[in-house]
């Protein structure tokens, strides 16, 4: 399988007050067509700032990141990146942030129904069309992170950037939308790339999880592959001793090998 | 105004739930309840018009009280039959140095209206550059915070000496003294738009053009309203005085033109109506920035 993104001897350190300061080092990986990745690690792993490095929207200080053999120089629409906290622009509707999106991808080249038919397609698919014409703050928080699952989604990105997409979300309703983007992604085959510091979602999500060793300077301390089948089923799973087993593989490496000492 | 808005909701909210267990517990219809509604209606009333009628009789008190005392002061009833005198004709035109009360506000409202507007035309675009640009609000930071504290009376000669004419000189001077707030306000704005919208904008790939129309502009705007309150606020104090030093037609001009005719009953109808023109202003903006806040909409 042909890599659709590499990332070769990364590291990235900014400049602070108290000199350079080193956030990651030697990061190797890549990422194939169609697979779905995690990238967790204790809070200050540098997971987000590797995140933003594939989404271009920081450069790397040193080694080269590749998306389809070409460095990437800068954030773009073929990476598209769901927020943590959302992002929806409050001045405009649900449909009207969708569109923003899929008109600066589109819109050279499709005519004004297809563009509305796209976003519409996309807010149906995480089952948002009631609230097309609604301001963000007048939904729910689960609501406005599907707003911008589909607002990525519409965009029909190479890869998909989540930044702890369920993180700010409660436990109900983070479970009900990771089912519904484990969905979406069989529906699509989508390329997805997602941060998270959630075990579970981590393992019920992912065809691999990287774990991600503690800052200063962090790097990938181990790759897990989880062969569970697809489409995976919470409930059943729950009872599954192989996702028991990932499970545990994932929290000993957390908490035996890399346990925060202040945390 | 606003303790009336905010009353009203908890009011309701007091008096819905005993409606509903009274109507759950006896299907009769409960007298008591709507008495008590309408004793409850009748309290907030009370309580949003009895202490601005105190205050008002207060100064009224007072007012006739130092008008007894010091006999050049008229009192209330004095300015009351002034007043309705005044304002039985306030359009009316003897000459340029004797017209209605109208008149004269509306040509201090124009003034005002000029010189914030170009202000306004200068000021935001200013804003935005310096909200954008490190470089710019570095180099401008200075200059501005040197100028700012200045009375925008003492740019008045300069008006003067450069237009040849009063009237374009007081407009000046409310230029000068709209354009400050416009700029910070506007440049305070543009630096306090999330960086989230700006991260939103470089993944969709946004062109600049549409950044500033569809993120900033949108984002900007509530503080541009706030700058403009101030600006026009401000706006409206100075024009009284520059109007005094120049002349013509205007509010302050009228001011001191009945100080000289000694009608003291004018003046304060004078500090009255403009009080009132400038609250007017102050709500007007008001109810076009709630209008605009995307939070409220």
């Amino acid at each position: 399988m042909n890599a659709l993104v590499k990332i070769e001897r990364v590291g990235q350190s900014f400049n602070t007050k108290s000199g350079r300061f080193t956030a990651l080092r030697d990061i190797d990986l890549e990422i194939s067509k169609g697979e779905v990745v995690s990238l967790i690690g204790h809070s200050g792993c540098g997971k987000s700032t590797l995140l933003n490095l594939i989404a271009g929207l920081t450069l790397p200080s040193t080694g080269v990141l590749l998306c389809e053999d070409r460095e990437i120089p800068g954030p773009g629409p073929e990476r598209a990146v769901v927020f943590q906290n959302h992002s929806l622009l409050p001045w405009m509707t649900c449909f009207e942030n969708v569109m923003l999106g899929v008109e600066q991808v589109f819109g050279r080249k499709e005519g004004k129904p297809k563009l509305k038919s796209r976003v519409e397609e996309a807010l149906a698919m995480v089952h948002m069309e009631h609230a097309m014409h609604k301001y963000p703050h007048e939904i729910s928080g689960g609501m406005k992170q599907r707003i911008g699952i589909a607002r990525a989604f519409a965009m029909e990105p190479k890869i998909l950037l989540m930044d702890e997409p369920f993180g700010a979300l409660d436990a109900l309703t983070r479970a009900a939308l990771q089912d519904e983007l484990n969905g979406v992604m069989a529906k699509t085959g989508a390329t997805v790339v997602m941060v998270t510091h959630d075990v579970d979602e981590a393992v019920l999500l992912s065809d691999r999880i990287v774990m991600m060793t503690n800052g200063p300077a962090a790097t990938i301390g181990e790759i897990l592959e989880v062969k569970l089948e697809r489409p995976r089923d919470r409930l059943a799973l729950a009872h599954d001793p192989a996702f028991g087993e990932y499970r545990a593989a994932v929290f000993e490496f957390l908490y035996r090998k890399q346990l925060k000492k202040a945390a | 105004m606003s303790t009336v808005v905010a009353l009203k909701p908890v009011v309701a909210a007091a008096t819905a739930p005993p409606r509903s267990v009274a109507a759950a517990a006896e299907p009769a219809p409960p007298p008591p309840v709507s008495h008590h509604e309408a004793a409850g209606r009748l309290r907030d009333v009370l309580r949003n018009v009895i202490p601005p009628v105190f205050g008002f009789g207060l100064l009224l008190g007072i007012w006739a009280l130092v008008a007894m005392k010091a006999g050049a002061i008229p009192g209330p009833g004095q300015t009351w039959v002034a007043a309705v005198k005044l304002f039985a004709d306030p359009f009316y035109r003897n000459g340029p140095n004797d017209q209605g009360i109208g008149w004269n506000v509306l040509a201090s409202l124009q003034r005002v209206g000029i010189g914030f507007g170009v202000a306004a035309a200068i000021g935001i675009p200013m804003g935005f550059l310096l909200g954008r640009f490190n470089f710019m609000n570095r180099m401008l930071d200075p200059i501005i915070s040197l100028l700012r504290p200045v009375s925008p009376l003492a740019w008045l000669p300069i008006g003067l000496l450069v237009f040849k004419k009063a009237d374009p000189a007081a407009t000046w001077t409310i230029f000068i003294c709209s354009i400050w707030p416009m700029i910070l306000n506007t440049a305070e704005g543009v630096r306090r738009v999330p960086q989230d919208y700006l991260n939103v904008a470089r993944v969709l790939g946004l062109p600049e053009t549409k950044v500033i129309t569809r993120i900033l502009f949108p984002a900007v705007l509530p503080y541009m309203l706030t700058g403009i309150r101030l600006s026009i606020g401000t706006a409206w104090l100075v024009i009284v005085a520059a109007e005094m030093l120049t002349g013509g037609v205007g509010i302050g001009f009228w001011v001191w033109d009945e100080w000289n005719n000694l009608k003291v009953e004018h003046i304060v109808i004078a500090i009255f109506v403009i009080g009132i023109v400038g609250l007017i202003l102050e709500q007007m903006l008001l109810f076009l920035a709630k209008r605009f806040s995307y939070e409220s909409r």
